[in-house]
């Protein structure tokens, strides 16, 4: 199967930091790949990157076979065939839920304000949001708004979702129901790539697991495989200390 | 997927307070009436004294009577009170253009665009200047440099001058005003909005103006406030506002009293606007409080 996502050889510093050096990735369609590694390893650098939102040094990245970061690339367009959710949510504070999520349909894609609306509160319904609807953010609990920060991201319909620790700021009641609506998300079959610390959830839903370690890939692979027989020393070492917490 | 909702309501209709809560209350209650008590003595004593210094100085006769003339003061009322139309209208017309011009300044100054350059350069001149130059000095100026052009069309109505004056100086101040607003807004909006393949404009226009502007309302409420009273200064053209309408009275008679009667006009339109600004700050602090980081 063709990749989605095709990262080759990225290289990106900030300053004399190295923070990734020579990363190679492909997603293929309707996977999951899932980041692992210690703080400051370089997921949230990757995924920017890749969402376009820090250039790159070296190396190429590929949405659907086109280079996204030929200088000639829209950056716009480009964009607008990915979807991103952060860790702090970042949900629009001035709008309504509602409007949070049609934004980006009805201004970026044109689509008729009613058919937007129609379709948001589809997604609201699946996602057990559909009360929520005309709230606005800061109404809303911590996983409430992360599920509506995910429901603004593929309200879109991206080819690919890239999602950043999106539960690292809830607390473990609200981490389930935001892991649950992902795994529904990788079921209807969304192409994503995860950075998160949640192990579990990385042997859930991943179809591959990259672990990074300083800016480079040290080691990747199924699911199972580098989770629970893992190959490299810095990989097991890592697993045991995520384990001990 | 479903997500199951919890129906318990907390009840609580078997309560009531224990005897330490209406210990508590009780003393609370007693504390505030002391409050109330030691703020209302002390505040008789020290203003009532005030007064009666001031009344018991030898010239308050004199003062009274060439300042507080009331009956003299009844009657230039309405001659003061149609010159502040001329300061009201001048706030309203110069504040819509003041908001125009002020916002086409931040955008200028806050784009990162390289077409809009020059732009960005002008405006910032233009704000340097602007603000760093006495407003009665560019009331003068325009007042009485424009017309010396002797440029046809361009008019040689005061009125028109020294609104245009007040403009050109409040547009500096109000553009950095909706600048900081901006400016203040978290990044991770504008990329959170850009992620979502929104352009630069598009994420201004829908994303940070927005929210810049509900948090830069107290301020602005507060330039509006200190637009009204400078729009007396352009009484020095020779337009017939409430100062000068005062002015033109005192001068026949040597009695200030018109001038108190032009400032009571002024405070009652500026200290309803004050609380106003006061709550709307208020609210504004109230409501970044509950948005956290976001
Ligand atoms: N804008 C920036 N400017 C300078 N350095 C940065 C910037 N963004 C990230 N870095 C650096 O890059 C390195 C990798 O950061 P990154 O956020 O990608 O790590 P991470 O793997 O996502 O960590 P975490 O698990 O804590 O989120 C860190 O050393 C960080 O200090
Ligand atoms: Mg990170």
């Amino acid at each position: 199967m063709r990749p989605v996502l095709s990262i080759e050889k990225v290289r990106k510093s900030f300053g004399q930091n190295t923070v990734l050096g020579e990363v190679s990735l492909q997603v293929p369609e309707h996977t999951a790949t899932v980041l692992i590694g210690a703080s400051g390893s370089g997921k949230s650098t990757l995924l920017r990157c890749i969402n376009l939102l820090e250039q790159i040094d070296d190396g190429a990245i590929y949405l659907d076979e086109k280079e996204i970061t030929s200088p000639l690339v829209n950056v716009d367009e480009a964009r607008m065939r990915m979807g991103i959710v952060f860790q702090s949510f970042n949900l629009f504070p001035h709008m309504r839920v509602i409007d949070n999520i049609t934004l980006a349909p009805i201004k970026v894609h044109k689509v008729k304000k009613e058919q937007a609306r129609a379709e948001a509160k589809i997604l609201l319904e699946k996602f057990g949001l559909l009360d929520k609807a005309e709230e606005f953010p800061d109404r809303l609990s911590g996983g409430q708004q992360q599920r509506v920060a995910i429901i603004r991201s593929i309200a879109t319909h991206p080819r690919a979702l890239l999602l950043d620790e999106i539960t690292s700021a809830l607390d473990p009641v609200l981490v389930n129901e935001v892991l649950a609506a992902i795994t529904e998300l990788k079921q209807e079959g969304m192409t994503m790539v995860i950075a998160t610390h949640e192990m579990n959830f990385a042997h859930q839903v991943a179809n591959e697991v990259c672990f990074l370690h300083n800016g480079f890939i040290a080691e990747r692979g199924p699911a199972a495989q580098v989770l629970q027989d893992p190959q490299d020393i810095r990989t097991k070492e890592f697993l045991r200390k995520v384990s001990l917490n | 997927m479903t997500h199951s909702s919890n129906d318990n309501k907390n009840s609580n209709e078997s309560w009531y307070p224990s005897e330490l809560e209406l210990q508590r209350q009780k003393v609370r209650s007693q504390q505030s009436r002391k409050r109330i008590a030691i703020a209302t003595s002390s505040s008789v004593l020290v203003l009532g004294g005030l007064v009666l210094f001031i009344i018991s100085s030898p010239g308050w006769e004199l003062f009274k009577q060439t300042y507080f003339d009331i009956e003299y003061g009844i009657e230039v009322l309405p001659i003061v009170a149609k010159g502040i139309t001329t300061n009201i209208r001048l706030t309203i017309i110069a504040s819509i253009l003041i908001t125009i011009l002020a916002l086409l300044l931040a955008l200028a100054r806050t784009s990162k665009a390289a077409a809009l350059t020059p732009f960005r350069i002008l405006a910032t001149v233009y704000v340097d200047i602007f603000r760093g130059v006495p407003l009665l000095l560019v009331i003068l100026l325009v007042g009485f440099g424009v017309p010396a052009l002797g440029i046809r069309g361009l008019t040689g109505n005061v009125l028109v001058l020294g609104t245009l004056a007040v403009v050109l100086t409040y547009s500096a101040y109000v553009a950095e005003v909706f600048r900081s607003g901006i400016l203040s807004i978290h990044p991770s909006q504008r990329a959170a909005a850009r992620s979502l393949g929104l352009t630069q404009a598009q994420a201004m226009r829908y994303v940070i103006l927005p929210q810049a502007i509900r948090r830069v309302i107290p301020p602005l409420l507060n330039d509006l406030v200190a637009l009204i009273k400078d729009t007396g200064l352009v009484s020095i053209l020779g337009v017939i506002d409430a100062v000068r309408a005062a002015q033109i009275q005192t001068s026949k008679t040597f009695n200030y009293t018109p001038y108190i009667v032009a400032a009571i006009l002024f405070l009652m339109i500026t200290i309803p606007l004050t609380r106003i600004t006061d709550r709307a700050l208020q609210k504004s602090i109230a409501q970044q409080n509950s948005q956290g980081t976001t």
